[in-house]
C-alpha cells in the first residue's frame, strides 16, 4: 500500500509539473497582457511594467522563475488587483466554492442516489417513472435558466428568499438547487440504471434463492455493486462544484473561484491564472485518487496493485 | 411533464400579470433629467441623517491607490475615500474641496492653491500640501513600483514628462509645498482646465504612512483617506464597506453613517437586488440596466428611472490605413449610410444622443459648451443617397469592381453584438454592403485594435476633463491611442496650437476646424452616439447626481425617510 | 440439462422404427422460420415495441426535419432586421414573435436548430468514438498504461478550457468547425472516465476470464464483451453529453468563440433572452422549449436503446 501511495503520489507530481509547463506555455501564447485597457497606456509605462513585472523576459526565463518561486511556496502577487497575494485571493475565494459545493455535492448525492434506488426497486411502476421525469427534466432545463426562474419567482416577485448573496442559510437553497439539479439527474439515471443491472445479475438471484432477506441483499449487493458508476462520477462532480460554476456564481453574485477565474483569464493577470489552475489540478487529482480508492472499497474485484495482472 | 406544464402556466401568468401592470403605469413622460435636477433643492424634502446607501460597484476594484487607479470602478469608490484640490459639481465646475481658493498667474502658468487649515486624514493627522506634492511626485516617479499607468494625467505640470522619463529630477517638476497650506504648481503650457483636473483620482493626495508601506492599498485597515468617507471592511471580489469620516472637513454635509458596495457582475441580478430593496442605486456608471428592460421600466417606475448624457462617445474607428478604409469616400458612404436615431430608439433604447461629431456635449467650450458653440450637424448628415454615389466615386478611385470583404470586429457584449447587427444590416439595405462581425474576447480585441489588425473596430471614449482637448489630441499622428491611423499634418498643427495658447477663442477656433478636418473631410471615424448615464435611484434617496464625465456623487446624498 | 437426460434415455432404446425420412412438412419445421437476427437487428425490433422509445426518435426526426426546412417555409429570413417591430409577442404574422432587432423568432429558431443539433452530435460523437476507445483501452490495459493515459486526461482536463478556446480563436477562423474543436478537445474526458471504471469492474468477470481463456485477444474481448456491457452507463452519459454541448456552445458564443451574428444557435437565443425573459418570456421560452424537447427525446431514445441493446433483458 506504501508502495502505491508513493508512486500515485510521485504520478501526481508529474502531472502537475505538465500541467504548470502547458498552462503557462499557453497562456503566453495568446494576445494580451495584464495592463491593456480601453485606453490605451503610453507605451514608455507599458514597457515599465512589463519589466517591473519580469515580463519582458524571455517565456522560458519567465517559467523558470515562476518554477522557482513556486518551490519556495511563493505563488506571487496579483498583477491586476493591485498587491493582493495569490494564495490568499485563492483562498478568499476558494471559501465560498467549497461551502456551495459540499452542500451541492450532498445533496446530489443523497437526493440522486435516492431517487435512483426508488425508480430501480419500483422498476416500471409509478415511482419509477416519477424519479425518471424528475431527472429528465433536471437534465432538460439549463441551470442558468433554473436559476433566473427562481430568482424571479422566488426572490423578486413572492420574495420568500434572498436575491443574491452567500451569508446565511436561506441564501443558500437556490444556488444550490440550480447547482445540483443536473448531477441530481445524472446521479439518479446511473444510479437506476446501474442498480438494474445488478439486480438481474445472477448473483443476486442466488442470494435470493438462498433465502436472503431483501432488504440485505440490498444493503450488501445492490447497492454496493449499482454505486460503482456514481462513484466514478463523483470525482469529476467534486472538482467541477469545488472550481465553482460560473454561471451560478455570476447569477447569485456569490465570489467564488469560478468568478474569479474568468476575470483573471480576461485580465492576463498571470500569476492569478496559474495559481488558480494548479489548485484546480490538485484539487481535480486528489478527487480522482480518491475515486479510485473508493474502487477499491466498493469492489474488492478492482485491485489497486500498479503492477500489470491483465 | 405535469411540472413543465405549471411551468408553463406560471410563466403565461407572468406575461398576463406585466402587461396588465406595464398598462397601469400611465404617465410614459421621459425622464430626461439633466443633474442639476436633483441638487441644490434638498430644502423642501426633510433630510433625515445616517441610513446605508447600497450600490453596486460591478467588480473589484483593480486598486484603491490613487497613483494607480484607471478606471471608474476605482475611481468611484476614491471619490468617496478621497478629497482633491477641488470638485466638480453637477455642471462639471470645479469648487474648493481640499484647496479652499487658488490664484492664477497672468500668463497661465502658474497657480497657488491655498489649502484649508481644518483638512484632517481619517486618522486625525492634518491634510497638508506636502502631501499632495509627494502623492504627485510618486505619481511621476520614473522608479514607483508599480510605474503609474496614468502618469501623463500629469504631464501638465512643469518638467513632468522628463522626471517621468527618468531625464530630470524630481525637485525640477512643477509642484511645490511652500508652507504646509500652499501648494504652488507651475505648468508647461497654460491649462485653463487644470483646476477641474486636480479632482481627478490621479491628482489626490495619499496619506504619508503610504511612504513606508507599500502594500498600504490593498487592505481596509491601511487606508487612510481625507474624504467624506473612510473603509471599515474590504472583503475582496464580494463587498465594500465605508462608514462617515468624522474627521472629514465638511463632515457636517455627509448624512450616510455607511455606504455598501456590492460586487455583483449581471445586470439581472442588480436589477433584482434593486426591486428587492438590496440596493438604492443600480445602473450607470458601475452598474448596468439590461437594455431590453429600459423602456418597461421607465414606464413602471417614472420616479426612480433616470437618464442623463454624459461626455463620453460610442464610435466605430476606420482603419485608415487598410482596405477599403484607406479611401475618405468610402469611409463617408459608410458613415452616411446609417440611420443614428433608430439605433437609439429602437436598439440602445437608453436614451442617447445621435452623435455626428466626435467631442460630446457636456464639455465647455469658450463660453458655452462647445456643442453648442459649434454644432455638429455640419458635420455629418445621414444621406443614402449621397453615401451611394460616394461609395460609387469611391470604388472607382480605388479601382474596384467589388468591394473586398468587409469583416467588422467588436468585443464581446450583449449591447455592442446588438449595435453591430443593426448598423451591418443598415449597410446591408442602404449600401448593398455585406460586412461580416466578428466578436472577439477582450484581450484579442485590443490587441487587434491597436495593431491595425483590423477593418472596422468598435470603440468608446470618455472625457478626462472638461475640455475639447480630451476628444481631440488622441487624433494626432501616432498618438497613443490614434487606433485609426489617421494622420494629417494640418491637424497636428491646431492641435500643438491650441496647446500651446491660453487664449481660449483660438484654442476654440482651432477645434472646431480640426474637428471639421477629422470627421468632416477626412471621416477618420464614425461616431455613433453620444452616451447617456442610465440608472435607477430609489425614491427616498436624493442629492445623488452624475458630473459631466458620468462619475457618481453620492458624497452630500441623503435619505428622506 | 433436463433434454439431455431424456435424449440420452431414447438413445439407449432405439429400434429401426424410429427412422423413417422426413416429410417434407417436418423438414420445414426444421428451418429456423425467424431469419437469424444480428444483434442490431435484434435491438431494433425490441425497439420498436417500445412506444416511449420510439416517440423519441419521431420527435428528434421531426425537430431534424424542421431544423432543415424550417428557415426555409418561414416567410421571413432569419437576419433582416425590422427596427419598427421589435420584441413582439407570438401572432399570426411572427408565429414565435420578433426578438430584439424585430427578426422572425419562428425562424431564428430552427437556424438555431441546426447549429445546435450538429454541435450536440458533433460532442456525441467525438465522446462515443474517443471516450469510449479511450476509457476501454485505460480500464481494461491497467497498470503503468492505465496510469499514464489516465494522468494525460487529468492534466488535459485541469488545462483552463478557457484559455485553450481564446487561443483556438486567435489560430482559427470563427466558425461552427471550430466550435466542434473546441468542445471535442476536453468533451470526451468524462466518458473515458465513466468506461475506465466500467471496465475495471467487469474485466475480472467470469465471462471475460473464459472468454480470455478461450484466446480471445484483447480487441475481441474489448470490442465484444467490454464495452457493450457497459452499455447503460455510456448511454446515459451520452444524453448527457448532447444538452452540456449544446450548452457549452452558449458559453462560447459568449466568450465570443460560439457562432457569429447573425446566426444564432438555441444556446445563445437564451443567453440573448436571459436578461430581460421576465418582459418577453417568449424570446426564451422558444429555444428552451425546444433544447428540453431535444433533451427529452434523446433520454427517451436512451433508455429504450440500452433496453434494447442489453441481453439480459431479453424476455
Amino acid at each position: 500500500m506504501a508502495r502505491y501511495l508513493f508512486s500515485k503520489f510521485f504520478y501526481m507530481l508529474v502531472s502537475i509539473f505538465v500541467l504548470a509547463t502547458v498552462t503557462f506555455l499557453l497562456m503566453k501564447a495568446i494576445p494580451g497582457d495584464p495592463f491593456m485597457s480601453e485606453k490605451a497606456v503610453p507605451p514608455e509605462v507599458q514597457a515599465k511594467l512589463m519589466a517591473q513585472y519580469g515580463l519582458d523576459k524571455p517565456v522560458m526565463e519567465q517559467y523558470g522563475i515562476y518554477l522557482n518561486n513556486i518551490i519556495h511556496g511563493n505563488f506571487g502577487v496579483s498583477m491586476k488587483m493591485q498587491n493582493q497575494e495569490v494564495s490568499k485571493v485563492v483562498a478568499e475565494s476558494f471559501k465560498y466554492s467549497l461551502r456551495l459545493g459540499l452542500v451541492s455535492i450532498v445533496v446530489s448525492v443523497i437526493i440522486g442516489v435516492g431517487l435512483g434506488m426508488i425508480a430501480a426497486l419500483k422498476h416500471r411502476k409509478l415511482m419509477d417513472n416519477v424519479a425518471m421525469v424528475l431527472a429528465v427534466i433536471g437534465i432538460s432545463v439549463p441551470s442558468f435558466v433554473l436559476a433566473s426562474f427562481m430568482q424571479y419567482l422566488l426572490g423578486v416577485k413572492w420574495m420568500v428568499l434572498p436575491v443574491a448573496g452567500l451569508d446565511g442559510p436561506l441564501t443558500y437553497i437556490m444556488p444550490v438547487l440550480a447547482m445540483s439539479a443536473l448531477s441530481i439527474a445524472f446521479i439518479a439515471r446511473l444510479t437506476r440504471s446501474s442498480m438494474l443491472e445488478v439486480l438481474s445479475a445472477d448473483y443476486i438471484k442466488t442470494a435470493r434463492a438462498k433465502g436472503l432477506k431483501n432488504i440485505s441483499i440490498l444493503f450488501k449487493h445492490v447497492i454496493r455493486n449499482g454505486i460503482i458508476p456514481v462513484v466514478t462520477y463523483l470525482g469529476p462532480l467534486t472538482a467541477n462544484v469545488l472550481t465553482g460554476s460560473i454561471v451560478i456564481e455570476q447569477i447569485f453574485g456569490i465570489s467564488g473561484l469560478g468568478k474569479i477565474f474568468v476575470y483573471v483569464i480576461t485580465n492576463r493577470d498571470y500569476p492569478m491564472i496559474m495559481g488558480i489552475t494548479l489548485f484546480y489540478g490538485i484539487i481535480l487529482m486528489v478527487a480522482r485518487f480518491l475515486t479510485d480508492l473508493s474502487y477499491g472499497l466498493i469492489d474488492p474485484r478492482i485491485k489497486l496493485n500498479a503492477g500489470k495482472e491483465g | 411533464m405535469t411540472k413543465r406544464k405549471s411551468l408553463l402556466l406560471i410563466l403565461s401568468l407572468i406575461v398576463v400579470l406585466g402587461t396588465v401592470l406595464a398598462g397601469c403605469g400611465n404617465s410614459s413622460k421621459n425622464e430626461s433629467s439633466t443633474g442639476t435636477e436633483q441638487t441644490g433643492s434638498g430644502a423642501e424634502t426633510a433630510v433625515k441623517k445616517g441610513g446605508t446607501f447600497k450600490m453596486n460597484l460591478h467588480a473589484e476594484p483593480p486598486t484603491l491607490d490613487p497613483a494607480l487607479a484607471q478606471d471608474n470602478i476605482s475611481g468611484t469608490v476614491l471619490n468617496a475615500l478621497y478629497a482633491g484640490l477641488a470638485d466638480l459639481d453637477a455642471d462639471g465646475k470645479p469648487q474648493p474641496a481640499a484647496a479652499e481658493s487658488w490664484d492664477v498667474s497672468e500668463d497661465g502658468k502658474k497657480i497657488t492653491f491655498h489649502l484649508r487649515k481644518d483638512g484632517k486624514w481619517s486618522n486625525g493627522d492634518p491634510v497638508t500640501a506636502h502631501d499632495f506634492e509627494y502623492a504627485w511626485k510618486h505619481v511621476l516617479d520614473p522608479k514607483a513600483q508599480p510605474a503609474a499607468p496614468y502618469a501623463y494625467q500629469l504631464f501638465y505640470l512643469k518638467n513632468a514628462e522628463n522626471y517621468n522619463a527618468g531625464k530630470g529630477d524630481a525637485a525640477s517638476v512643477g509642484v511645490k509645498a511652500t508652507d504646509d497650506y500652499t501648494l504652488e504648481v507651475e505648468l508647461a503650457n497654460p491649462t485653463p482646465y487644470f483646476i477641474s483636473l486636480t479632482s481627478f483620482y490621479t491628482f489626490l493626495p495619499v496619506h504619508k504612512s503610504a511612504q513606508t508601506n507599500p502594500k498600504w492599498a490593498a487592505d481596509a485597515n491601511t487606508i487612510i483617506s481625507n474624504g467624506a468617507f473612510k473603509m471599515t471592511a474590504w472583503q475582496h471580489n464580494g463587498s465594500i464597506e465605508l462608514a462617515k469620516n468624522e474627521n472629514y472637513f465638511a463632515q457636517d454635509k455627509v448624512n450616510f453613517d455607511k455606504v455598501n458596495l456590492a460586487m455583483i457582475d449581471s445586470s439581472a441580478t442588480e436589477l433584482s437586488m434593486y426591486q428587492t430593496n438590496q440596493l438604492d442605486y443600480s445602473g450607470g456608471p458601475t452598474g448596468e440596466i439590461p437594455s431590453d428592460q429600459i423602456p418597461t421600466l421607465q414606464k413602471s417606475m417614472p420616479d426612480e428611472f433616470k437618464i442623463q448624457p454624459y461626455a463620453s462617445i460610442y464610435y466605430y474607428v476606420f482603419n485608415n490605413k487598410a482596405e477599403p478604409f484607406d479611401n475618405a469616400k468610402i469611409r463617408k458612404a459608410f458613415a452616411m449610410s446609417i440611420d443614428r436615431k433608430q439605433i437609439v430608439e429602437k436598439v440602445t433604447l437608453g436614451g442617447q444622443v445621435p452623435a455626428y461629431g466626435f467631442v460630446t456635449p457636456g464639455v465647455m467650450g469658450e463660453n458655452k459648451q462647445f456643442r453648442e458653440e459649434h454644432s455638429d450637424t455640419e458635420l455629418l448628415s445621414e444621406n443614402v443617397d449621397e453615401a451611394k454615389k460616394l461609395l460609387a466615386e469611391g470604388m472607382a478611385e480605388k479601382g474596384y469592381t467589388k468591394l473586398p470583404t468587409i469583416t467588422l470586429i467588436h468585443n464581446q457584449g450583449d449591447g455592442h453584438k446588438k449595435v453591430a447587427q443593426a448598423i451591418t444590416d443598415m449597410w446591408k439595405q442602404n449600401l448593398g454592403v455585406d460586412v461580416k462581425i466578428e466578436s472577439q474576447e477582450w484581450g484579442v480585441f485590443l490587441k487587434n485594435r491597436t495593431n491595425g489588425n483590423y477593418q472596422i473596430a468598435r470603440s468608446g471614449w470618455g472625457a478626462d476633463y472638461s475640455d475639447p482637448m480630451t476628444f481631440l489630441d488622441m487624433w494626432v499622428t501616432k498618438a497613443g491611442n490614434n487606433d485609426s491611423f489617421f494622420s494629417n499634418a494640418e491637424y497636428d498643427k491646431l492641435i500643438n496650437e491650441a496647446k500651446a495658447t491660453n487664449d481660449q477663442k483660438v484654442r476654440m477656433d482651432n477645434f472646431a476646424k480640426a474637428e471639421k478636418i477629422l470627421m468632416g473631410d477626412n471621416q477618420a471615424v464614425l461616431p455613433i452616439y453620444y452616451y447617456t448615464n442610465v440608472r435607477l435611484v430609489k425614491q427616498n434617496v436624493k442629492d445623488v447626481y452624475i458630473d459631466f464625465s458620468g462619475n457618481v456623487h453620492f458624497n452630500n446624498a441623503y435619505f428622506t425617510k | 440439462m433436463a433434454e439431455n437426460h431424456v435424449t440420452n434415455e431414447k438413445i439407449n432404446n432405439l429400434t429401426p422404427d424410429d427412422f423413417r425420412p422426413i416429410s417434407q412438412d417436418e423438414k420445414n419445421a426444421e428451418i429456423i422460420q425467424r431469419e437469424s437476427l444480428s444483434a442490431w437487428r435484434d435491438a431494433w425490433e425490441r425497439l420498436r415495441e417500445n412506444k416511449l422509445a420510439m416517440s423519441g426518435l419521431v420527435v428528434l426526426i421531426v425537430l431534424i426535419l424542421m431544423a432543415i426546412v424550417g428557415p426555409m417555409i418561414s416567410k421571413y429570413d432569419y437576419f433582416t432586421n425590422y427596427l419598427d417591430k421589435t420584441n413582439l409577442p407570438p401572432s399570426g404574422e411572427h408565429w414565435f414573435g420578433t426578438d430584439d432587432l424585430g427578426r422572425d423568432m419562428f425562424a431564428r429558431t430552427w437556424m438555431g436548430a441546426r447549429i445546435s443539433l450538429t454541435v450536440g452530435f458533433a460532442a456525441a460523437l467525438s465522446d462515443l468514438i474517443i471516450g469510449v476507445l479511450y476509457g476501454g483501452i485505460m480500464g481494461y490495459v491497467g497498470g503503468r498504461t492505465d496510469n499514464i493515459m489516465n494522468k494525460f486526461s487529468e492534466i488535459l482536463y485541469s488545462i483552463p478550457y478557457l484559455l485553450v478556446c481564446i487561443l483556438l480563436l486567435v489560430v482559427m477562423e470563427p466558425s461552427l468547425f471550430t466550435i466542434i474543436v473546441a468542445l471535442s478537445i476536453t468533451g470526451w474526458i468524462n466518458m473515458a472516465w465513466i468506461v475506465r471504471g466500467q471496465i475495471m469492474g467487469l474485466k475480472n468477470q467470469e465471462y471475460v476470464l473464459a472468454s480470455r481463456s478461450m484466446g480471445a485477444g484483447a480487441r475481441r474481448i474489448l470490442l465484444r464483451h467490454l464495452i457493450p456491457n457497459s452499455l447503460s452507463p455510456i448511454i446515459v452519459t451520452l444524453t448527457l453529453t448532447v444538452p452540456s454541448a449544446i450548452f457549452a456552445e452558449a458559453f462560447l458564443s459568449f466568450l465570443g468563440l460560439g457562432v457569429q451574428v447573425p446566426v444564432a444557435s438555441w444556446g445563445s437565443m437564451i443567453s440573448d433572452a436571459l436578461n430581460s425573459w421576465t418582459i418577453y418570456p417568449w424570446r426564451m421560452l422558444f429555444p428552451a422549449i425546444f433544447i428540453s424537447l431535444t433533451m427529452l427525446s434523446f433520454n427517451l431514445l436512451g433508455d429504450g436503446l440500452r433496453d434494447a441493446l442489453d441481453p439480459k433483458m431479453k424476455k
